[in-house]
């Protein structure tokens, strides 16, 4: 059923270019693709880059066109639909999983005058390509703060997706934090292997929950962990976006994906002729990374400190992974005070110490 | 990692909720092959179900309403694979195939305006003071409507099958339609009932998946669930109280799964997760054979085409 929906996106995407082709004499607008993963309506990862989508269609109006596949499998039917892509006409492709990564680099060498984009990726890129990440842990480092401080049973559950360094590094910097503000705290981590399905992320949700966890995290995109926390009187984050319509009593506040300024700022940079490889990596610096409103019952001291976080970390004053900080195995990482290098924390594959469990092989 | 942080109530509690879906699903597909047809269309008409459930559920904002509906609207999707086989004689293992390939493509299609959308909750059975009571309360006492439904069915299913006259003929027609045919029994008709019961269960058990279970539509949300119940039926040897049982290990396999990673068990994952399909994939080997096949005493005439003759 996704080659359907990939098919009837990519004949709609066709059916786009070719009436642009004849009403488009005046001025040409810039066209540009999107390639999800999921479906524009997870509420989590795609919506993020959907609304940004949207965002970047409505500051630009007739001057850029924008389109989009969705439900595009990582593998080589994402390099197909790059191709379909690039062969309508599209000027700039922003394809917006990690496992797109090869797909990008063979599509980006076949089609030398589209500008790709590729988000989270990480491969050495040829020069129409650039990477494109945010720094979630910021995010992390602030509701980790909160759960620290918001727990009852001390444990903290953490449905996984995938063990790669984004994730790791994700549980290494909410784990931290929580840490520090509650050295009881315990974090129960459960890998799902799968970034999108709701009935695997409920079953964790629930399993994680009878085990004690008084408060979810996810890194997975569906919001089904969000729905049993509400049904189970648990705490919960949201992830991408702001959930809170699916958990209102429980969810504390949303990490939320604001690729808009960064979207902008790139079809603009093509419109002037000024666009050129980059890797970029913003946070909450840039307003890439920011929260949704924090619920009520969260004490007015414990909002506080989570706003003083937030503004450190934009100012630069503090970073998430300071030291002194060891690996899990107790032997030293960080120094007191040493920050760590963009290169370690991109192929970060070890926890901290103080997180009990293995990440899997 | 602390063994003793799994409660096993709670883990009966959570492993039959996780095993209502292919539950339900799998009784309907045992008194569908009990007649001697072979409808691999259960993730079809599963899927079917929850879509028509979700959607019926949201409009009316009632979720039995949307359970009626599923069952309705997995009856009706079951039809097709009834008139094909049945009385336009098609192959039972392509129709089957097909139905679930359609009802995949089909509820992707009609749940497109329902994507992030909340359904109305559903609530478990209010038993007053009996929900409350030791271990008793979470297991037996503290479950939402389904759950009792799916046991009812595995009961009536069994009575219905082994005590009646109408069961009896349903088996009959299964192990031998030419002879049904002989004392007068109308092979078609029992054959397409049957097919419709089945579809109303699987499209029961979806709409689980999507009021109850997670609950939200996605596009392929059952995700394979169709499937481990076809095995199910097998692997029960067509037995109902069997299929219970297996039910409850596969869903069982799953919550467990889930939870000693929650207890911080280095378990390897993957393998448990193979586990069910591979134990079907087993069966399935073992079923094709005849031997064993008459060993796990399969209805006689599975899978035939039934022609009237004279």
């Amino acid at each position: 059923m996704k080659r359907r929906t990939l098919l009837a996106s990519s004949a709609m995407a066709f059916g786009l270019a070719a009436t642009m082709g004849t009403a488009a004499l005046a001025q040409d607008p810039l066209k540009v693709g999107f390639i999800y993963i999921g479906p524009p309506g997870d509420f989590g990862w795609t919506y993020a880059h959907d609304q940004a989508r949207l965002a970047a269609q409505e500051h630009f109006g007739d001057s850029v066109e924008t389109f989009f596949v969705e439900n595009v499998p990582e593998g080589a039917d994402s390099g197909r639909v790059m191709s379909q892509m690039a062969l309508s006409g599209a000027d700039m492709i922003f394809a917006t999983s990690f496992g797109y990564g090869p797909e990008v680099v063979a599509a980006a060498e076949r089609f030398p005058n589209v500008s790709f984009e590729h988000a989270t990726g990480y491969l050495p890129r040829p020069a129409n390509v650039s990477l494109y990440n945010a720094r979630f842990y910021e995010g992390r480092a602030v509701i980790g703060t909160i759960a620290g401080r918001m727990t009852e049973t001390n444990v903290v559950g953490y449905i996984a997706s995938f063990p790669i360094p984004e994730v790791i590094r994700g549980i290494n910097s909410a784990y931290i934090h929580a840490q520090r503000v509650n050295p009881d705290v315990d974090f129960r981590v459960v890998w799902v292997y799968s970034w999108f399905d709701p009935a695997q992320e409920a079953a964790a949700a629930e399993a994680l929950i009878d085990q004690g966890a008084d408060i979810i995290m996810q890194h997975t995109d569906s919001t089904a962990a969000l729905t049993v926390a509400q049904e189970r009187g648990a705490m919960a984050f949201g992830q991408a976006s702001d959930m809170t319509q699916f958990a209102p009593d429980v969810h504390l506040t949303a990490i939320i994906d604001n690729w808009a300024p960064y979207y902008i700022d790139r079809i603009q940079a093509r419109m002037d002729g000024t666009w050129e490889s980059t890797n970029s990596w913003n946070g909450i610096a840039q307003n890439e990374v920011t929260f949704a409103p924090f619920n009520d019952r969260i004490p007015a001291e414990v909002q506080d400190e989570a706003n003083a976080m937030i503004e450190a970390i934009r100012t630069g004053e503090y970073h998430p992974f300071t030291g002194p900080l060891n690996r899990q195995d107790g032997t030293a990482w960080l120094a007191d005070g040493e920050v760590a290098d963009d290169g370690t924390l991109g192929g970060m594959h070890f926890y901290v110490e103080g997180i009990t469990g293995e990440i899997p092989q | 990692m602390d063994l003793s942080s799994i409660n096993p109530v709670v883990l009966i509690a959570s492993l039959m909720v996780a095993a209502t879906p292919i539950l339900l699903a799998a009784i309907g597909e045992l008194v569908v092959e009990k007649a001697g047809v072979l409808n691999l269309g259960v993730e079809g008409m599963m899927i079917t179900g929850a879509v028509a459930g979700f959607a019926f559920a949201v409009t009316t904002q009632n979720p039995y309403l949307g359970m009626i509906g599923a069952v309705v609207a997995g009856a009706l999707v079951s039809l097709i694979f009834g008139v094909l086989t049945q009385i336009l004689m098609a192959n039972q293992v392509a129709s089957g195939l097909a139905l679930t390939l359609f009802g995949l493509g089909f509820s992707a299609l009609v749940g497109q305006s329902y994507v992030g959308v909340v359904p109305p909750r559903t609530p478990k059975l209010d038993f007053g003071f009996l929900s409350d009571l030791p271990v008793l309360g979470r297991i037996v006492f503290g479950h939402d409507i389904l759950v009792y439904i799916s046991l009812l069915l595995v009961a009536a299913t069994w009575y219905w099958l082994n005590k009646t006259r109408a069961g009896r003929v349903l088996r009959a027609v299964g192990e031998n339609h030419d002879s049904a045919h002989a004392l007068g029994y109308k092979v078609k008709r029992v054959r397409i009932l049957a097919i419709m019961f089945g579809g109303a269960c699987a499209g029961l058990g979806g709409a689980y998946l999507s009021l109850v279970r997670v609950p939200q539509w996605t596009e392929g949300m059952t995700a394979g669930a169709g499937w481990i119940a076809l095995a199910l039926v097998v692997f029960a040897s067509w037995r109902p109280w069997r299929a219970l049982a297996g039910a409850y290990l596969f869903g069982g396999i799953m919550v467990l799964q889930l939870n000693l990673q929650a207890a911080g068990f280095r378990i390897p994952v993957e393998y448990l997760s193979m586990s069910p399909y591979l134990i079907t994939i087993l069966v399935l080997v073992v079923m094709s054979s005849n031997r064993g096949r008459s060993s796990l005493s399969a209805p006689g005439s599975l899978g035939r085409s039934f022609h009237a003759a004279g």
